[in-house]
């Protein structure tokens, strides 16, 4: 994208229709490091990769609990994601004591969608320069909708946001069609494995790695790492769906010609 | 939830334009500040008992269509039994006008609900917590609305029966009254409900007690409605009178029992 003389403010038409400060804004969230969400006929899942600021700090947090019934997870400005979520939060715990009952996903990201697109349209307020990948319970089963800076929404069975994204949707476009059936534990390795593709350099582990469920009968929870350390050794195991050019080797044990899964990622506390 | 936000905005803009400065926490114009400000309440017209019982298929709701204005029974025929949205009804004793404007509330809150046009609606649980806020809240300015509300709902195969009064006090239950039905028909209703009646069985236990209601209750008029809720929806009967019996021995000869000058 090039610097034009119509990418001052928000407020500022270029001639072709475009509003280049939001869509500066979703550059913002390429940036950022990859998450992913997918969604069954019961369960819905978020995965994402974690940067740390130097080796000394900790991963960012990249998923959020909203509610019992949602969660979110960012890419992007994390400081405009962590309010967002604050919001979010206030939002259905003012619903949850109006009508002792849970917000319905679709009418929270509806919410949220307009309070983005009033900053597209003010000279004194930038846009939210975050992605947010909300997933969530409701009435008619498990949702994920994907929440834009430029305040537009949409829903998905499966999507991933952030750098080298395109990688992660390559594989969730090969296996969508099998998700609805999955079983939850299936849908969680498969939110795994297309986050692992989006992984420049290093490997996943419990540390860098965050995965969150929410699902009939099961409250949104992030899972503990070391469950996510154990899904991420299962995958070494099963060595399933290697890197595109090399045949999926289904469900048998015992060695493959990959050896990019050599050894166990360290445990971290 | 919409709607109240929108109302605190435009209260909020109103309060600026007339308080001026916002940091005196002030909220009323000077020109009120040391006006008496009346908030005890009394009742004018005021409806009596509502009673309502869960069925097989839903629920009933029953109310006679009397307005009394004090001890005299001026109005015969008000509404005391509204649908709300496509799951709910409500009914209400005590103070008519003060229900007829919670019925607006609510139709403002349905409407809202209805513009998000996304499958998702209000039930009767969040319609009655929702009344629950609202009753609470105007109690605790010292400003109640003067009801006892009955509300009634089906969604998604789940019946709903509770109730709310004027202080916030707010249950469930299998069947509820207000008023003097609290006295006369609940414990018929204890004896003589049980899980899965007909819709036959419900309206003759409703008559009964509403029979009782008739003779006992000074503020009961002849003239009642019954609704009924299911999953299909709401219908709320012709005003229709039940059948009274005057001709008993004690009557024809009273002073039997005692005779003399007093």
């Amino acid at each position: 994208m090039f610097r034009n003389q119509y990418d001052t403010d928000v407020t500022t038409w270029s001639p072709a229709g475009r509003l280049f400060q939001v869509e500066y804004a979703m550059e913002a969230v390429k940036q950022g490091s990859a998450a992913v969400g997918l969604t069954s006929k019961t369960h819905a899942v978020l995965v994402s990769v974690g940067k740390t600021n130097s080796e000394f700090s900790s991963y960012q947090k990249k998923i959020f609990k909203v509610d019992d019934h949602i969660g979110v997870a960012i890419a992007g400005l994390t400081a405009d994601g962590r309010v967002l979520s604050l919001h979010m939060r206030s939002e259905c715990i003012h619903y949850k004591f109006l009508y002792d009952s849970p917000l319905p996903v679709g009418r929270l990201v509806v919410q949220l969608a307009d309070k983005a697109q009033v900053c597209t349209q003010r000279s004194w307020t930038r846009p939210y320069g975050v992605g947010l990948l909300v997933a969530g319970l409701d009435e008619t089963g498990p949702h994920l909708y994907l929440n834009c800076p430029s305040g537009n929404y949409f829903e998905y069975q499966a999507y991933a946001i952030g750098a080298r994204s395109q990688a992660a949707k390559t594989y969730l476009e090969r296996k969508f069609e099998t998700f609805p059936e999955c079983s939850r534990d299936e849908l969680i390795r498969h939110g795994v494995i297309s986050v692992r593709e989006a992984l420049a350099e290093g490997k996943l582990n419990g540390s860098n790695c965050s995965v969150a469920v929410v699902g009939a009968g099961e409250a949104f929870s992030i899972l503990d790492p070391k469950m996510v350390q154990q899904i991420i050794d299962s995958l070494d195991d099963k060595n399933e769906e290697p890197p595109a050019d090399v045949a999926p080797v289904e469900g048998e044990q015992g060695a493959v010609q990959d050896d990019t899964d050599q050894g166990v990622a360290p445990m971290e506390t | 939830m919409l709607a109240a936000a929108q109302k605190d905005e435009k209260k909020d803009q109103a309060l600026k334009n007339l308080v001026g400065h916002p940091q005196t926490g002030r909220d009323c114009p000077f020109t009120l500040l040391n006006s008496p400000i009346s908030h005890t309440q009394y009742p004018y017209v005021t409806g009596t008992s509502v009673l309502g019982i869960k069925y097989k298929d839903g629920v009933l709701l029953a109310s006679d269509m009397g307005g009394s204005y004090g001890s005299t029974l001026r109005y015969k025929s008000v509404q005391r039994l509204k649908p709300i949205g496509k799951h709910t009804l409500l009914g209400a004793g005590g103070e008519i006008s003060d229900f007829q404007e919670i019925v607006r509330y609510l139709d403002e809150l349905i409407l809202y609900d209805n513009m998000w046009d996304d499958g998702n609606s209000l039930g009767p649980k969040e319609v009655h917590n929702y009344l629950n806020r609202l009753m609470y809240n105007r109690r605790n300015k010292f400003n109640p609305l003067w009801n006892t509300l009955v509300l009634g709902g089906v969604k998604n195969g789940q019946k709903y029966l509770g109730t709310v009064n004027m202080i916030g006090v707010h249950y469930e239950e299998n069947h509820v009254a207000t008023g003097f039905g609290n006295h006369l028909a609940r414990p018929i209703f204890r004896d003589e409900w049980h899980e899965d009646m007909t819709f036959e069985e419900g309206v003759k236990l409703l008559e009964k007690c509403m029979l009782v209601l008739l003779y006992r209750d000074r503020s009961a008029v002849n003239k009642l409605q019954i609704a009924k809720i299911t999953e299909e929806g709401a219908t709320i009967s012709e005003p229709y009178a039940i059948k009274t019996h005057w001709e008993l021995e004690a009557f024809k000869n009273p002073a039997t029992g005692a005779v003399g000058s007093w």
